[in-house]
């Protein structure tokens, strides 16, 4: 099955359990979490339920396109229910059959892994599922998003593509995946992953990148006294890039890491406590007879 | 009396593995002391676990409580009486009151008086109403982490998904957040069903024909037997991790062990990285030969049964390569870069805000270690080896393997290091400077390895500390207490000629040449030796000494540690030995009043009587003695010596009076008391003691 068909099987799935089906978000960010159409919808009483794929960005991850498994940007598959249904588990193990994967040929297992992501003050317990010792999904209960208890609780599944489809498409490398009939991933993404990977680790200009970072969480805060959550929300997650991108550089210590953290998350927790505030004055609209709060 | 079988288990979603053990040893105490308190008898309990599931099944309940009977105290009789001789409306409201007449009462004498009393019957309530309260213990347990799902209020492990409560063959009705119990349960995720269990009786068996092992010794049995079988066949030698093999127990219902195979050429990579991937991340027995080296195969084990399991070999065959390709690619890239590249780049990286770079760390760090190493006097080819040991102690910090595998910094800076063809014991040094890493770890072995761990962790203490970085409570991001332990750890077992205020006098020297703002020093100095002294202390208790000895033998400051530890052990001994009391008392004695004594010289023309003549005579013979074997730290016979002055001490006080009016002469005994005190001072301050000596 090619990538391309994967991703139609999962909207397909995932639509057919009532899931809002949305295009990946344009700002660049490390996962699809941090897209607001997860992060901030998260928050707050109203039900939400939404399927997409979002091409994310690990600088650290980058290896010139020459690692078999590692990648500069990769595919995740992202699947939001709020409240989590009870039958999750098994919406989710039934899109694995959609997918070609027969549990009973297989070792699928849900192995513990508190996911954690402290730049946007966000946690929640769950799983890594592993597929014969492969982690091909994350998938976890949200407990607390931008420092705010989720209630009532959103699950999140996010599927590695591309890991998925070497296990789908038995191949050893990731760039020989095909996208769709006679497309590589190498076709589409080698030359972006090998300059991508130069740039984060030899071209960068980190004085520059330095200074971006101070000024987009200046924005973010200015955004924040206009009371504008979208805008402020979107300069985080320039910030958030941009601290990758000095991470990967190995400029930044262990030590210096949890400053730079503590202020992205400083200013998630605003975000988030305003983008809640703000639904509230609208009355929490999309929460429809009482709803589930 | 007819008996019962009873099942209560909880269906969850896969709980961690590593809560598994805990949660089934509180689910037996919590059930057990359930019933205890609910006086329902029983003959045996037995617990099930799983990552699914956890049950108990109480086999041979009894069908209710036993009944009691009890006797009711009413009023007393005169009250219980009227003046005729009738019963009083207080007799007959007591009665009615316990549902009795007034012809029930028997008449029993308490404390003298006489009372009424009705014997009261009150028959045992029936388990089945009993029973629904189990629901409580499920609510009892306590995990590390709990969760929150969809929108309901409790906390828990894992959301839970069905209940079976069963007395017998019938449903014991029961609800937790929703979920109503019933007595079917739910077999292996892919190889069984929902199925009914029609008796709590069969549930063992009915779990079995699912797949579900649901007993933890049988199941982890399974796992020892498969793995015994692939070590026959295949002539591999498999050394079981007791940790791994319950975590591996804890994520399967249905254990398959089987084994993989990865690249030979993988081999070239420490066999640490290995282990790591393949134990840490993927939960894999690694397999050596019967030399002990490494084989490029694994065991996993799977959850479930052999069908397909060439699948889910090669399935995890793929993955443990993709992660040691990754291992190969580091280990690579970074012989890639020279010590030196790795070097500088430790000026980019803070070690932490107000004391600078892990460059300038390194910086301090070197200078500490030479001046430790000229002051122990090593010879000049160590004290190379301690220069160049500190100067590259830190450059494996920035090398890819430990960034990817933060448990093998020292271990990578050590095989570099030999790669890059520097000194044997340089190399050694590197990964012995982390040592001890925990409580039972290994001490440094080389004096190289010893001085750099050592002035590294005094480096890292005094910094923090002097920047307002104590550690408090449960707060202690920079294992503070973990390095100081470390600290006394070698400095006593390698007995250092160096007393800790030195080390510490000379640590803070070289913080005072850095521009690191500290407000004073003196005082970070107090703060180094109550953080250290609350270590020894700890230490000490662990080996019963007790905190008022630790406090006579560090009067004086900590000293040499191992001497520390020598003269606490034989103090705690001294202090319940009644031989030594006399001794203790007299010199107890000697010491209150020397602390007002001058220390002066003893002038034999000023003596009045025998007494004091004799005292002085035989502190002369016994003090050059007494100060040689502390020298050469036989404590026990220094103490020996001091104890012949018992006597003269004795008669000393009997015949002498001490506070006259002469000051001269007052003075002169002082001062003779003073010469004893400062010999009993190069043991301890005796008087701060608690004495427990008993005759």
């Amino acid at each position: 099955m090619h990538i391309q068909d994967m991703i139609l099987t999962l909207q397909k799935h995932w639509s057919d359990q009532g899931c809002i089906l949305m295009q990946a978000y344009d700002t660049e960010k490390g996962a699809g979490t941090m897209s607001p159409m997860t992060l901030l919808r998260s928050l707050g009483p109203e039900p939400w339920n939404v399927a997409y794929v979002e091409p994310s960005r690990r600088p650290a991850d980058g290896r010139y396109g020459d690692n078999p498994n590692r990648l500069y940007q990769h595919h995740q598959f992202q699947v939001i229910m709020k409240p989590s249904p009870d039958n999750i588990q098994e919406l989710y193990l039934s899109s694995l059959e959609k997918l070609g994967i027969n549990p009973l040929e297989h070792d699928i297992r849900f192995v513990e892994d508190n996911w954690e992501n402290p730049t946007l003050g966000a946690a929640g317990l769950g799983w890594e599922v592993w597929l014969d010792g492969m982690e091909i999904t994350q998938f976890t209960y949200f407990q607390q998003i931008g420092g705010l208890e989720a209630k009532p609780v959103a699950v999140e599944i996010t599927y590695g593509m591309e890991r998925l489809a070497s296990y789908i498409q038995d191949k050893e490398n990731v760039f020989d995946l095909t996208w769709t009939e006679g497309v590589t991933v190498r076709d589409i993404f080698y030359q972006p992953e090998f300059e991508h990977s130069t740039y984060t680790f030899e071209a960068s200009d980190t004085d520059l990148l330095f200074n971006l970072f101070n000024q987009y969480e200046q924005e973010a805060k200015r955004a924040m006294e206009k009371s504008l959550v979208f805008p402020a929300y979107d300069y985080v997650l320039k910030c958030s890039h941009t601290f990758n991108l000095l991470d990967a550089r190995g400029v930044i210590s262990v030590t210096e890491r949890t400053g730079y953290i503590g202020r992205v998350r400083n200013l998630a927790r605003e975000i988030s406590k305003l983008y809640v505030e703000k639904r509230e004055v609208l009355g929490f609209p999309m929460l429809k007879d009482g709803g589930v709060s | 009396m007819k008996t019962h079988t009873i099942l209560f288990e909880i269906g969850l979603e896969e709980m961690p593995a590593r809560f598994l053990t805990d949660t089934e040893r509180q689910l037996k105490e919590k059930t057990a002391t359930w019933l205890n308190d609910a006086r329902l008898a029983y003959e045996k309990l037995e617990t099930f676990i799983t990552p699914r599931r956890f049950a108990v099944l109480i086999h041979k309940l009894e069908a209710k409580q036993p009944d009691l009977h009890e006797e009711v105290r009413g009023p007393k009789l005169q009250i219980a009486k009227d003046q005729e001789g009738q019963w009083s409306k207080a007799a007959i409201g007591f009665c009615k009151g316990q549902g009795k007449t007034v012809d029930d009462i028997v008449i029993k004498q308490v404390d003298g008086f006489d009372y009424i009393f009705v014997e009261k019957f009150i028959e045992g309530a029936s388990a089945s109403d009993i029973l629904p309260s189990f629901k409580d213990v499920v609510l009892s347990l306590n995990f590390p982490k709990n969760m929150r799902w969809g929108t309901r209020q409790l906390r828990f492990i894992r959301p839970i998904k069905w209940i079976v409560a069963l007395n017998d063959k019938s449903v014991i009705p029961m609800e937790i957040e929703g979920v109503v119990s019933a007595n079917e349960t739910r077999g292996h995720r892919f190889l069984g069903t929902t199925v009914a269990i029609e008796d709590a009786l069969d549930y063992r068996a009915v779990l079995k024909q699912q797949y579900v092992i649901a007993n933890t010794c049988e199941r982890q049995q399974m796992i020892v037997d498969q793995i015994k079988a692939l070590e026959e066949a295949q002539g591999f030698v498999v050394p079981v991790d007791v940790e791994l093999l319950e975590e591996v127990t804890h994520l399967v219902e249905y254990p398959t062990a089987f084994y993989g195979e990865f690249s030979k050429e993988f081999l070239a990579v420490p066999e640490e990285a290995l282990i790591t991937s393949m134990k840490e991340h993927q939960r894999y027995f690694p397999v050596r030969k019967k030399d002990q080296s490494l084989l490029p195969y694994f065991i996993a084990v799977r959850n479930g049964d052999d069908a397909n399991i060439d699948t889910v070999k090669r399935g995890n065959e793929k993955v443990l390569n993709a992660r040691l390709k990754d291992a190969v690619f580091f280990y690579d890239e970074d012989q890639k870069q020279t010590i030196e590249a790795n070097n500088d780049k430790l000026k980019r990286m803070v070690f932490q805000e107000k004391l600078g770079t892990l460059h300038d760390k390194v910086t301090r760090v070197q200078a500490i270690a030479q001046s430790i190493a000229a002051a122990l006097g090593l010879n000049s080819e160590q004290v190379g080896q301690v220069r160049r040991a500190a100067e590259i102690s830190k450059f494996d910090l920035v090398t890819q393997m430990v960034n990817e595998f933060t448990n093998l910094q020292g271990v990578m800076g050590e095989k570099y290091a030999r790669l890059k063809g520097e000194d044997e014991a340089v190399c050694i040094a590197l990964n012995e400077q982390y040592m001890p890493r925990h409580a039972q770890d290994d001490l440094p072995a080389s004096i190289v390895g010893q001085i750099v761990s050592v002035s590294d962790k005094m480096d890292t203490i005094v910094g923090c500390i002097a920047v307002g970085l104590m550690p408090t409570g449960s707060q202690d991001p920079y294992a503070l207490r973990r390095q100081s332990m470390g600290i006394v750890q070698i400095l006593e077992r390698f007995g250092w000629s160096m007393s800790f205020e030195d080390l510490l006098d000379l640590v803070i020297s070289h913080y005072e040449t850095t521009e690191i703002e500290v407000a004073d020093y003196r005082i970070v100095k107090n703060h180094v030796k109550e953080f250290f002294l609350a270590r020894v202390s700890f230490l000490a208790k662990d080996r019963s000494v007790e905190r008022d000895v630790v406090d006579a033998v560090t009067f004086n400051g900590l000293g040499r540690l191992h001497q520390l530890f020598m003269k606490a052990s034989l103090l705690e001994a001294k202090r319940k030995d009644e031989g030594f009391k006399e001794t203790q008392e007299a010199l107890v004695r000697v010491m209150n009043l020397a602390k007002k004594a001058e220390d002066k010289d003893v002038q034999a023309s000023l003596f009045e009587n025998e007494s004091e003549t004799a005292l002085y005579q035989t502190l002369l013979e016994v003090r050059a003695p007494f100060k040689a074997k502390i020298d050469e730290e036989l404590y026990a016979e220094a103490l020996h010596d001091l104890s012949q002055l018992t006597p003269e001490i004795s008669q000393f006080f009997d015949k002498t009076m001490v506070m006259v009016d002469d000051d001269k002469v007052k003075n002169n005994r002082l001062a003779l008391l003073c010469q004893i005190k400062k010999l009993v001072d190069a043991l301890g301050d005796f008087t701060l003691i608690e004495w427990k000596q008993q005759f």
